[in-house]
Parts: structure tokens; C-alpha cells; sequence
């Protein structure tokens, strides 16, 4: 959409628009809603990393006082169409959303739903799931992916095989699926290059760690219609997999969405809401469902671990000639690895003649992954940018003019053989190449400065919204679009420019399944992007409606004027031909209410936008401290491609959000496992930084219009985690010379790679002595 | 959580037959209330009832005279501890231990006697006290009695305690001339975290500047607190160098049996010990005047 006046609310610093009500607490999130005779639930969950359930007996716990029902997976409808899949950014075949909802015939991972209750009071629930008796038969754990690829291996699922290009296998196995995708010659790329390098990485599972744990309520009434009130990243798609779940057709089942008090890719499935369903369907009142934190740690869906090797290839100039990679993924329980983000992300930012991946998707005895922010992504960059930077180190060149050379660029290929559009790599170098960080030389010892490159394909899916205009003339914008970085306020400020109209017009309700037109989940850096599209089409065809509307009122008996005869700007609509003959905006909405014309909906929805990929680097400072290993940040600098910044402090806090997370990864955070039974299941073992372990982030913000969508605006939600822990390992190698191949790089394990880089020093230093 | 009573007494004397009237049912003292509430929530402790100790004015009391030393009220917070200007300025390792618990939130609830109740190994303001020769003041409806701080520990959560008898307080003697101590403690976060290693270090000088006297205790490297006793028979009757702190280090690390779990393994936990001993050791030096790194 093409505006006569320069914006006035686009690029702005706008509050958001739910500020106040977040820091005064009246925000209402998933566990805040009451309802009369609320009944409450629990889970009872599986001990065991890997067992048939044998038997359960209820029978104790539903014969305790309070206790009104008690559901098992013998609760839902039966199976139809197993192929059916869901999930947005993980996709889940039915089948398995049934199995990981609650288990069948076998517990997969230690934290597996077995039964839940519910009861008059939680503490009446908590009581009763002791009384259920489960028989259970262990069967041996299949702790990570290596040991899952083996031959030998125990089987999780005995209908799982591996789905490849080739001829289905005569067996099932643990790996789901191998991706295999490149181009060009790997031999010769090797062969034309001066130095190669070759190097294997592992990253563990981590956790999203939002503060708000999963909650919701369920109430089935007299009617038989489904209220679920949850914290959710998308309603529809929550709609979609509980209509498939429970056979109830979308008409009989709204989903009300809460405020979401973090979610970052884990909060797409339904998890805690089937089963408080079904509980309030047997029980006749509404279930409410609240986890506390060591389910969400144990039950929840975390991110996946990986093993990825990398090779890389250039010549003496720095001019890459090929690149490779091997990526191993840590699904959990059930297929749905993130091995397509690793994979269209892992070179993403370079171009080279040859390049291949193969990628592989495997099931073992952990909670079933889910997205977090960039899936795969992070993961993948630690290895390849850790690569690279050690090709720069071998050809003796500048790690930020090596990436330089190698940029991909508008025209160039990504891995999965896409063509790009206009991208913002080399314009993201070419700032860090300007900016005071970079330029301000690092001193002092055991302190080291590492640069790493992030990518993110940018999600598109279906968006819509509308676009409603009051009587009064003021505006408001109903969609579906669940609200979990601050885009009610960018969907406010853009309308308020499409529209002309001052921004305190204009108001914003993200509403239930039954009162919104569908739109997919707001996840994939997405729902700003494809908004910006949907509600352009939302205004122009306001504008459109209510052009016609002045075209009727300003009409004379001997003229009739069409909307065409129509001019808008600023509030204002006139005559064409005739610029005295005004109508203000108020006074054409006025008219809607009498005349049966109104009322006046614009309607906005945009699929298959072009995707709009976006691009982060991170430069970070750091100084060790050898004799602990701890690792201090001292500075650190976050780039990124924003396209079109709609609104800059929700941009910032997009890139500091995502840096932080991207340090917990390289740093801190990490499930401990000890045979399939997860050892830190708290916030005080399971250590995310606090705000002391932080520095301050700084921003560099850099537009490069996307290639499609009205305004240029580009995801920013996902980039900012990607290149964070392969900044920090560039950064500690520089600093004490160790290479750090295994996340996160905590305290013991940079102490121990200083002592063993220390004894190869001596070792060395002794033979040189000998000799 | 289980539903449990709650008391409040606001003399000693009601304690004591809070305590005597007991009658087979758990009582648990809470002061502060930040362990155990949170052992009582993930049961991984039971109550029957939960008696405040916070009222009774003999727990609350934060004493020091030249003579006496330092009285520290098993109720009183961490924060009165380390804004004392008398525990900053006679007890350095007492403040720094109690600076270290939990946040600042934490630290206005959480009181020195609860920390040394839950016999945590990794308990921060435990071997402070303890390079310190603290004294444990118990009581109860049979009488009150005083236990070495060193023994009142008998092994993870375990102490000498009756089970009808509370800690009163801590009675720290006066500290030891031209002296000065520090405690740090390793953690991966720089803070909200538990111990992977914690070290004390007292030094007193004698005038030609030889160790009169040190002591060292250690967290979180064995199954209570402990002294390093080889340690400080290192440093005493020598003049400090760089090299004496290094040997130091090395022999504290004979008082460890530490374990290998979720913080640190066991090699780490020695290495750090040694690193932290010569650290705590140096900065107590530098309060002296005596500069070696």
C-alpha cells in the first residue's frame, strides 16, 4: 500500500500497547482464570524413561473424597486418519500427538502423561494420583541419538521406519527420517581447496525456560460445546489438533486465548488441554490444568539436541569451495527433529559451488522436542561459524573479511537449493565492519572478540485479520493473532498509517476461535511480516468501503459520484473534481448505521507471501578466567537485518531477548541426564543466566526491505538467538586457545580443555627438550 | 503441600513447651522459611507443625562487645548480618558469607541459624563461622547447651540437634588481633546459585608478621563443612609468600571428600578448592597490608 504522507507511527518507539496491565499484574494469563465449581487436575506421570504399562487401576483414587474423575488414554475416540499432521513449525503425524498426550501401551520418556484426575482441590488431585496404581514393565532407555542409530539398538516405536529418498527399509528403526539435499561436486570442491576442516560439535537439550508455565481451563457444558481457555501461540492450531484428538467438529469447540507469559516455539502443541478436556466432560464441570515447573521441564517439549559435523573447503584468498555438513537430531519420543531449520539455516549465510547436508531425524527416550526460537538453527551455526572460524584461523585471515568474501547475496543458493531474494548479509558485515565495536581493539589477557553469522528462513503460513470501523469512526482490529512478542502494538501502529488515522483511535482484541477469522499461530518470526500484508488488504479494502460511502453522501441529484470519484487522506475524503466538497472520517462512519450499508469490515488475508530470510551476527568480548574457567562477557553487540523496523524498542528487545537465550545456550543451560531420568529439574540446577551474568546488549539494527509484503518488514523474532554460542566459543578460543566443540562451554568444561591444552604444552615442551 | 499447623510463640519459655508438648508430631522451626517452606512444597521434608521462631526476642538478637565477640540470633537475616558495621569490620568472611545467600529478597528473609539448621554442605555462612571457632547455642524444654560449630554437623541435613531442641544463636569469640578473613565460593551463575566449592581463610599476623594463626574451612567439598587442618598448620609460624599460598591450597584439598553430581565433579571440586583457598588467603593478606599476586 502506497501512503500519500510519510508514516507517522511506523518505525516509531510506540509503548506497547499491553505495558501497563503486564507491570501492574492485571494481565490475565493461563493459570489466572476462576470459574464457578472449577474443578482442578493433575497429572499422573511416568517414572520411567522407557516401559509397557501393564495395567491401571484407579480404583483407590477415584473412591477418595473429592476426586470426580480420573481419565486414561482408553478416554479418547479412536484413531481414524493417522497421517494427518499438525504443528506448525514441528510437525506431528496424529498418532503420535495421541501417544504423547498420553501414553498408550508404553511410556516413552521418563515424565510421560500415564492418567490424570480431577478433584475439588489440587491438593485433593496431588493426593489421588498416589492412589492410582500403575504396573509397569522397564524396558531398556535409549538415552541419545548416537546410541539410537546403532543397529542394535531397542526400538521405541515398532512401526517407525526410516523415511528417505530411496526404497522403504525392511525394518524399523529409530531414525524417522534422513534429509539429504546440496549441490554441486564435493570432490572437486576438496580438491580445488588449499585448507579443509573438518570438525564434529554436540549441543544438549535445552529448555525455552518461559516464566509462565503451561495452564489452562477446560469446561465442556450442558451442550456438549468445548470452552478451553489456554496459553497458547495459536488458537486455530490448538483448535485443529483437539478437534482431531477428541473427533469434534471446530464449530463445538472455541479456544480463548490467554495472555502468554513467554512461549518461544514451546507452546504450539496442546498438551495439558485434551486431558482437561476429557476430565470435564466426565466430571460435568470445568477442569482447570496448571503444571509446575519440574513437569515443564520433564513433560514439556524442550529444544533438540544435535550432532553435527562439519567440513569446509577454501582457497588460499578465502573463497569458499565447499561445504558439508552431517546433522544428527535428538527428536525425543516421537520423529519431528528440527532438521530442516538446521538444514536451511547451517550455511545460510555463505555462498560456495558445491554444498550438501544430510540430516536425520531420531527418536529416543527424552520428551518429545518442540520448537525454540529459530529451531535447529542455533545449533547448527555453533558448528558451521565455529568451522569457519577456524578455516579463517588456518588461511591467517580476518574472520569478518572472510565472511565477506563468502556472502550470499540476492541471486545466490541456499543448501536446500532455494534462490534467494533481496537478503541483508553483507550489509549486516559491512555495519559491523563501521561500528566502534569492532573497531576498538581488545586488550589484555586470557580476553578474546568472536563473530558469528545467524539465519533464519522466516516463516509465511496464512494470516488474517479485520479491520472493523466503529460508528464514532474510531477503528478496531479483531484478528486471532495470539500476541507473544508485542505485535498487537506493530499491528496497531501500521494500521494507524494505512488508515491515516491518529494511533488513539485505534484498538486491538485478539479474540476466541469462534469470533475471528482463522489465522495460523504467531511463531517463525512471521506474524509481523505476514500482518503487515493482510492488514494492508484489510485497509485498502476499509478505505475501498468507506470511499463508497462518501461517494453516496457528497452525491447531488444531478451528479452521482462513484468511489473512484473519491479522494482519502488523512482522515478526509473529497471530491476529485471538487476538493470543497469534504467529508470527515467520523461523519462517513456515522453513516453506516443508518443507512444498511454498514457496517463497514475489511477483511485481510495473505498466504505464500515471498519468504523474507533473515540474518543476525553477534560480536562478543569476553575475558576467562583460566584458573576456574569461568567465562566473563565484557562486551558484546547484536547485528541484524530488520527489513523495515515497525517499531525499534520492540526491535532491540526482539535482539537483546534472543541474545540472552543464545548465551544460556553457549554458557549455562543444559538437561542432565543419568539414564534417561533428568537430574536438574529446577530453575536452581538448571541454570539460566541471571540478569547479573548478562552485559548490556548493544544493537545495531540494519533495513534491507524484504523482497515481498507492503512495507519490507522482515521477521526479527527468531536471528537474534542463532549465532550467540558460536560467538562465545570464537571468543574463548581467541581468549585462552582452546577450541570448544560441546555446548554449553560451562565453568569445568573450559577449566578442562585449558589443563589438557596445558599438558600438550608441557608434553611438547619436554619432547622439544629431548630432542 | 501437605496442610500443616503453624505456631507463633513470642517467648522462649512457650517455645520450649511448643517443644515439649510435641507428643510424636514434627515440629519444624522456621525463621526465614526459604529452605523449608520449599522442602515442605516438594515434600521432600514433613510437618505437622511449623513454629515461627521469628517472634521470640532472644533469637533476634545481634550482639558484639570487645570481650564477649559477636552473638548472632539463630532468626536474624542475613541482611542485618552484613550491614552490621561491626561483622564488616571485626568479620569479614561472616559478611561475605551472608552476602552470598540466595538474592536480596532472599537475604531479608533467610536468617544465619536456618542456614546451619538445614546442614547444607554447601551452606555459604557456615565456614566463615567456623574459621571463626563459632559456638552453636542450643536449647530446649530440658535445658540449653553449647556445641562447637565444627561438631554440630553430623552429615548432609543431619545435626546434633534433639528433636525437641532448637538453635538459640551463634556465639563467635572475638576475633584474633591484626587479623583479617574472606570467604568465596564458586558458582557457574554469579549468583542465585549453590556452591560448587566454598572456601573461609582467617589469617592473624604476629608483629614481626609471621602467621600467628589460620584457619580455613571449606563448603561443599565434603559431607559438612569442614577445617582444613593441614592447611593451617602450612601457614602458621611462616612468613607468607606466594609459594606458601600455593601449598596451602594444595593441602586444604586433603580435607575434601567431595562428591561427583549435577554442580561439579569431584577432580573440579579439588581443583577449585585450591584456587579459592589461595584467593580467600590473599585477599585476607592484602587486609593486612600484605600483598602477593
Amino acid at each position: 500500500m502506497t501512503t500519500t504522507t510519510p508514516f507517522r507511527y511506523i518505525g516509531k518507539p510506540i509503548p506497547k500497547a499491553d505495558a501497563l496491565e503486564r507491570v501492574t499484574g492485571t494481565a490475565r494469563f493461563g493459570a489466572d482464570l476462576k470459574l464457578p465449581g472449577m474443578l482442578h487436575g493433575k497429572v499422573l506421570r511416568s517414572p520411567h524413561p522407557h516401559a509397557y504399562i501393564r495395567r491401571i487401576d484407579a480404583s483407590r483414587a477415584l473412591a477418595l473424597e473429592g476426586v470426580k474423575a480420573v481419565v486414561t488414554a482408553q478416554d479418547l475416540p479412536p484413531l481414524e486418519d493417522a497421517r494427518a499432521a499438525f504443528g506448525g513449525e514441528l510437525m506431528i503425524d496424529l498418532d503420535h500427538l495421541r501417544r504423547l498426550t498420553i501414553a498408550h501401551e508404553k511410556a516413552l520418556f521418563e515424565g510421560h502423561a500415564v492418567a490424570a484426575v480431577a478433584a475439588t482441590s489440587p491438593e485433593i488431585a496431588e493426593a489421588a494420583l498416589e492412589l492410582i496404581q500403575v504396573d509397569y514393565e522397564v524396558l531398556p532407555v535409549v538415552e541419545n541419538a548416537l546410541d539410537a542409530m546403532k543397529p542394535d539398538a531397542p526400538l521405541l516405536h515398532p512401526n517407525l521406519y526410516t523415511r528417505t529418498l530411496g526404497e522403504k527399509p525392511s525394518k524399523p528403526s529409530n531414525i524417522a527420517t534422513i534429509v539429504e539435499v546440496g549441490f554441486g561436486d564435493l570432490e572437486k570442491a576438496w580438491a580445488a581447496a588449499d585448507v579443509v576442516v573438518e570438525q564434529s560439535f554436540e549441543t544438549q537439550m535445552v529448555h525455552q525456560g518461559y516464566l509462565e508455565p503451561q495452564a489452562c481451563v477446560a469446561w465442556v457444558d450442558a451442550d456438549g460445546r468445548i470452552h478451553v481457555w489456554t496459553t497458547t501461540q495459536g488458537t486455530f492450531n490448538a483448535q485443529r489438533m483437539l478437534s482431531a484428538l477428541l473427533k469434534v467438529p471446530l464449530h463445538m469447540l472455541n479456544v480463548i486465548p490467554a495472555e502468554v507469559g513467554g512461549a518461544f516455539g514451546g507452546k504450539i502443541y496442546v498438551i495439558l488441554e485434551p486431558l482437561a478436556i476429557l476430565l470435564s466432560r466426565k466430571a460435568g464441570r470445568p477442569v482447570k490444568m496448571v503444571m509446575d515447573r519440574a513437569e515443564v521441564f520433564r513433560a514439556t517439549g524442550p529444544a533438540s539436541p544435535a550432532y553435527i559435523t562439519v567440513k569446509a573447503g577454501a582457497k588460499r584468498d578465502g573463497t569458499l569451495t565447499g561445504l558439508y555438513a552431517k546433522i544428527v537430531m535428538d527428536a525425543g519420543a516421537f520423529p519431528g527433529a528440527p532438521v530442516q531449520g538446521a538444514t536451511w539455516c547451517i550455511f545460510a549465510p555463505y555462498k560456495a559451488p558445491a554444498m550438501k547436508v544430510e540430516a536425520y531425524d531420531v527418536v529416543t527416550n527424552k520428551p518429545r522436542v518442540q520448537a525454540y526460537r529459530a529451531p535447529g538453527a542455533t545449533a547448527a551455526a555453533f558448528a558451521s561459524e565455529s568451522t569457519l572460524d577456524m578455516l579463517a584461523e588456518r588461511l591467517g585471515l580476518d574472520p569478518l573479511e572472510f565472511r565477506l568474501r563468502n556472502a550470499a547475496q540476492e541471486g545466490d543458493q541456499n543448501v536446500t537449493g532455494q534462490t534467494y531474494g533481496r537478503i541483508g548479509v553483507k550489509a549486516i558485515l559491512e555495519a559491523i565492519r563501521k561500528h566502534p565495536h569492532w573497531n576498538t581493539p581488545l586488550q589484555g589477557k586470557n580476553r578474546g572478540r568472536g563473530l558469528a553469522m545467524g539465519a533464519w528462513m522466516g516463516a509465511i503460513l496464512t494470516s488474517s485479520s479485520q479491520v472493523v470501523v466503529n460508528v464514532d469512526g474510531t477503528v478496531q482490529i479483531v484478528t486471532g493473532q495470539v500476541d507473544i512478542t508485542g505485535t498487537r502494538t506493530s499491528m496497531l501502529q501500521m494500521v494507524a498509517d494505512m488508515l491515516q488515522l491518529p494511533l488513539d483511535h485505534i484498538s486491538i482484541r485478539v479474540g476466541d476461535t469462534n469470533c475471528t477469522p482463522y489465522t495460523d499461530l504467531s511463531a517463525g518470526s512471521r506474524t509481523t511480516f505476514t500482518q503487515s500484508a493482510a492488514l494492508a488488504r484489510a485497509c485498502q479494502s476499509v478505505i475501498a468501503q468507506m470511499k463508497a460511502q462518501a461517494a453516496d453522501a457528497l452525491s447531488k441529484p444531478d451528479r452521482r459520484l462513484t468511489p473512484e470519484d473519491i479522494e482519502y487522506a488523512d482522515g478526509k475524503f473529497w471530491v476529485k473534481s471538487d476538493p470543497e466538497q469534504v467529508l470527515p472520517w467520523r461523519q462517513v462512519a456515522g453513516l453506516t448505521r443508518t443507512r444498511g450499508t454498514g457496517p463497514i469490515v475489511g477483511t485481510g488475508t495473505v498466504t505464500r507471501l515471498q519468504p523474507a530470510n533473515e540474518f543476525s551476527a553477534q560480536l562478543c568480548d569476553v575475558e576467562v578466567d583460566p584458573e576456574t574457567g569461568k567465562v566473563k562477557i565484557l562486551r558484546f553487540t547484536a547485528f541484524q537485518d530488520a527489513g523495515r523496523v515497525i517499531n525499534p524498542i520492540q526491535v532491540e528487545g526482539q535482539m537483546q531477548g534472543g541474545a540472552v537465550q543464545g548465551i544460556g545456550w553457549g554458557l549455562f543451560e543444559y538437561y542432565a541426564w543419568d539414564k534417561g531420568k533428568l537430574r536438574n529439574p529446577t530453575l536452581l540446577d538448571y541454570r539460566e543466566p541471571t540478569a547479573l551474568d548478562l552485559p548490556m546488549i548493544d544493537t545495531c539494527i540494519v533495513e534491507v526491505p524484504a523482497p515481498d509484503g507492503p512495507l519490507g518488514v522482515r521477521g526479527v523474532g527468531e536471528p537474534p538467538i542463532v549465532p550467540g554460542p558460536a560467538a562465545l566459543a570464537n571468543a574463548i578460543y581467541r581468549a585462552v586457545g582452546v577450541r570448544l566443540t560441546k555446548l554449553p562451554m560451562t565453568p569445568e568444561t573450559v577449566f578442562w580443555a585449558i589443563q589438557e591444552k596445558k599438558q600438550a604444552e608441557h608434553l611438547q615442551a619436554v619432547a622439544g627438550d629431548g630432542a | 503441600m501437605r496442610p500443616f499447623e503453624y505456631v507463633a510463640p513470642k517467648r522462649l519459655r512457650e517455645a520450649y513447651a511448643i517443644l515439649a508438648q510435641a507428643d510424636g508430631r514434627t515440629v519444624r522451626p522456621l525463621a526465614g522459611g526459604t529452605d523449608l517452606i520449599d522442602q515442605l512444597r516438594v515434600g521432600r521434608k514433613r510437618a505437622d507443625l511449623v513454629m515461627d521462631v521469628k517472634h521470640i526476642p532472644e533469637l533476634m538478637r545481634l550482639e558484639w562487645g570487645p570481650r564477649k565477640g559477636l552473638y548472632i540470633g539463630a532468626g536474624v537475616p542475613c541482611y542485618r548480618v552484613y550491614k552490621d558495621p561491626v561483622v564488616a569490620q571485626h568479620y569479614p568472611a561472616i559478611r561475605d558469607g551472608a552476602m552470598l545467600v540466595g538474592s536480596w529478597q532472599i537475604q531479608h528473609r533467610a536468617s544465619l541459624g536456618g542456614n546451619i539448621c538445614n546442614a547444607a554442605p554447601s551452606a555459604d555462612t557456615v565456614p566463615p563461622l567456623l574459621v571463626y571457632e563459632a559456638i552453636a547455642h542450643i536449647g530446649g524444654p530440658r535445658g540449653e547447651r553449647e556445641v562447637p560449630l565444627e561438631r554440630f554437623f553430623t552429615g548432609p541435613g543431619q545435626t546434633v540437634l534433639a528433636p525437641d531442641e532448637i538453635l538459640l544463636g551463634v556465639r563467635v569469640p572475638p576475633p584474633p588481633p591484626r587479623s583479617s578473613s574472606h570467604y568465596l565460593r564458586f558458582i557457574p551463575r554469579e549468583e542465585m546459585d549453590i556452591a560448587v566449592a566454598g572456601v573461609a581463610s582467617l589469617v592473624a599476623l604476629d608483629s614481626r608478621g609471621v602467621v600467628a594463626r589460620a584457619r580455613i574451612a571449606l563448603s561443599a567439598v565434603a559431607p559438612t563443612p569442614v577445617r582444613a587442618r593441614d592447611a593451617e598448620a602450612v601457614l602458621e609460624g611462616q612468613r607468607p609468600t606466594p609459594a606458601l599460598l600455593v601449598e596451602a591450597g594444595e593441602k586444604a584439598v586433603l580435607a575434601t571428600n567431595p562428591i561427583t553430581d549435577v554442580r561439579g565433579s569431584i577432580a573440579y571440586r579439588k581443583e577449585l578448592v585450591k584456587v579459592l583457598t589461595r584467593r580467600t588467603l590473599s585477599k585476607a593478606l592484602a587486609d593486612l597490608g600484605i600483598t602477593l599476586e
